[in-house]
């Protein structure tokens, strides 16, 4: 599916979500990553060792949930902008995603945006936390958005009220 | 007449790499491009490349001349010599090659030339193709990305290979819409994080999709595509009429080798390496053992092993001058990088077409 549309399939996504234990415990790295291409940045951004050494360097990354404590290094530094950071702690209601943005302009903290899913279609309502675009991103700013808590695995990107 | 122990022709990954290798050896280089920047199609690549954390990944295409062009300052800036805005015209029996730097004639008579001359974009055969408004996708990257000048307002990207899903993702980062991507094989081609990238920007990607034509008065004002069935046919009443200002084509590339062709290297055909490719050894050496290969002219390829294959090219060339330090050392950590890039499931049609070129002996 994935290879004929661009969109990764459920069975894809369940793979890669982290248990709901490790959820509860704060921010953790989702890699959706699921082509075995020559590529190898991300073992070398993280700094807890989470993402484990790649034997071969078209190996998929295998991300270690204990050791990954969500800082999200990783994010800005993968060339596929596959990586993304998800927080269920946030509130009762609300979770975070943190995703990788290359679009201007950026938006504006506090700003009311629509989450939208892996085809660009709208899912909910999102909120921007943070927006991070410090030298060391190399022009990949990083976007916190609220969500509510059952779109965490769904919200990859968003569009601005008003823009496209 | 310039007597450089290294002639380079093409200042692109491969060009530049192999610059650098044969330098550090110890090496004197002239190296020529016909554009007024070193850089080759990294002058245009904003996205971030894949590839080995050694080897420029996660760096961004456009930061990496400036990377090696510092290395080689570095390592000998006396021994380097770039030729910019300087077209190499041709390659003469007597081993003299002919240049055109600015409407001045250069006679250059090297004892090395290393080829890393890449490629070009292929064209796709449809009435309505010679509309303006029909462009290949490298002339739509360069006008955005170099020059700053939007193609229009809404695209038809044709092809889902790589260099379409990421003229894609950068037409949108531009503010241009694009309308879809289409694809004529059942699969996407390049790497599949590019196309989950352009899908959550909301632009469909329509594999088993052709192009019927383009229409237009003066330029193009919409496209007519169709569904292709598994033997490549147009399904009957599968047509849809899509508006677009722009036509961008991401067809594929082809080897340029017509420099190898006039010099008299060997060349064989084979289509998973993107044509008529030269034959070499490991060493990116032709049949005509003072001319080397590197980069897209030997195989349509990645960037990243474009600068592997350079640093061998510009090792060996150096080494056979007498410059011939820790070559073996050098090698072996090259030929590793190359194997490991080619390695995987993507790398698989690449080996295949090597092993081929080579009648069948698995070569680097």
């Amino acid at each position: 599916m994935l290879e004929k549309t661009g969109v990764p399939d459920s069975e894809q996504i369940k793979k890669i979500t982290p248990p709901e234990e490790r959820l509860k415990k704060g921010p953790v790295a989702v890699v959706e990553c699921f082509q075995n291409i020559p590529c190898d940045p991300c073992q070398y951004a993280c700094r807890q060792g989470a993402i484990e050494e790649f034997e071969d360097i078209n190996d998929l990354p295998v991300i270690d949930h204990e050791l990954c404590n969500g800082c999200g290094l990783c994010i800005s530094e993968c060339p596929g902008l596959a990586i993304f950071v998800i927080d269920a702690t946030y509130s009762d209601e609300e979770g975070l995603v943190k995703m990788p943005y290359e679009y201007v302009p950026l938006p504006e903290k506090d700003e009311e945006v629509t989450g939208v899913d892996t085809e660009g279609r709208s899912v909910c309502g999102a909120r921007v936390i943070r927006v991070q675009n410090t030298k060391a991103l190399d022009r990949t700013p990083v976007i916190t958005l609220a969500v509510p808590k059952q779109h965490l695995m769904r919200v990859r990107s968003f569009v601005r009220k008003g823009g496209e | 007449m310039l007597k450089p122990e290294i002639a380079i022709v093409g200042g692109g990954p491969a060009g530049l790499s192999a610059a650098l290798s044969a330098v550090r050896q110890g090496a004197e280089v002239m190296l020529m491009d016909r554009d007024p920047a070193l850089g080759g199609q990294l002058v245009k690549q904003t996205h971030m490349f894949f590839g080995s954390k050694k080897e420029y990944a996660a760096v961004r295409g456009i930061d990496i001349p400036g990377q090696l062009l510092a290395a080689l300052e570095e390592e000998g800036a006396d021994r380097f010599k770039p030729y910019t805005s300087t077209t190499v015209l041709g390659y003469y029996e007597d081993g003299v090659i002919l240049a055109d730097k600015e409407e001045q004639a250069l006679l250059i008579e090297p004892q090395k030339v290393i080829v890393a001359t890449g490629a070009a974009e292929k064209m796709l055969p449809f009435p309505g193709n010679d509309l303006p408004g029909v462009y290949g996708a490298g002339a739509v990257q360069t006008l955005m990305n170099v020059y700053g000048i939007k193609p229009g307002s809404r695209v038809l990207m044709v092809g889902a290979g790589n260099i379409g899903l990421i003229v894609s993702y950068q037409l949108m980062q531009a503010g241009v819409e694009v309308a879809a991507i289409i694809e004529g094989a059942p699969r996407i081609g390049g790497y599949l994080v590019h196309a989950t990238k352009v899908r959550r920007a909301g632009i469909p990607i329509l594999t088993s999709h052709t192009i019927k034509e383009a229409y237009g008065k003066e330029s193009v004002e919409g496209a007519l595509i169709c569904n292709l069935d598994e033997n490549w046919c147009a399904v009957p009443g599968s047509e849809q009429d899509m508006p677009v200002d722009v036509i961008c084509l991401a067809v594929g590339l082809i080897p340029q080798t017509e420099l190898l062709w006039q010099a008299g290297c060997e060349q064989k055909y084979i289509p998973e390496l993107g044509g008529y490719v030269p034959r070499r050894n490991e060493k990116m050496q032709t049949s005509l053992p003072h001319i080397y290969v590197a980069g897209d002219v030997a195989c349509i390829e990645e960037a990243g092993s474009a600068m592997v294959e350079g640093k061998i090219a510009g090792l060996f060339a150096a080494a056979e001058l007498g410059y011939d330090e820790k070559v073996e050392e050098r090698y072996k950590s090259y030929i590793h990088e190359l194997e490991e890039l080619r390695a995987g499931p993507t790398g698989a049609k690449i080996r295949q077409g090597l092993s081929r070129l080579n009648g069948g002996a698995e070569i680097c």
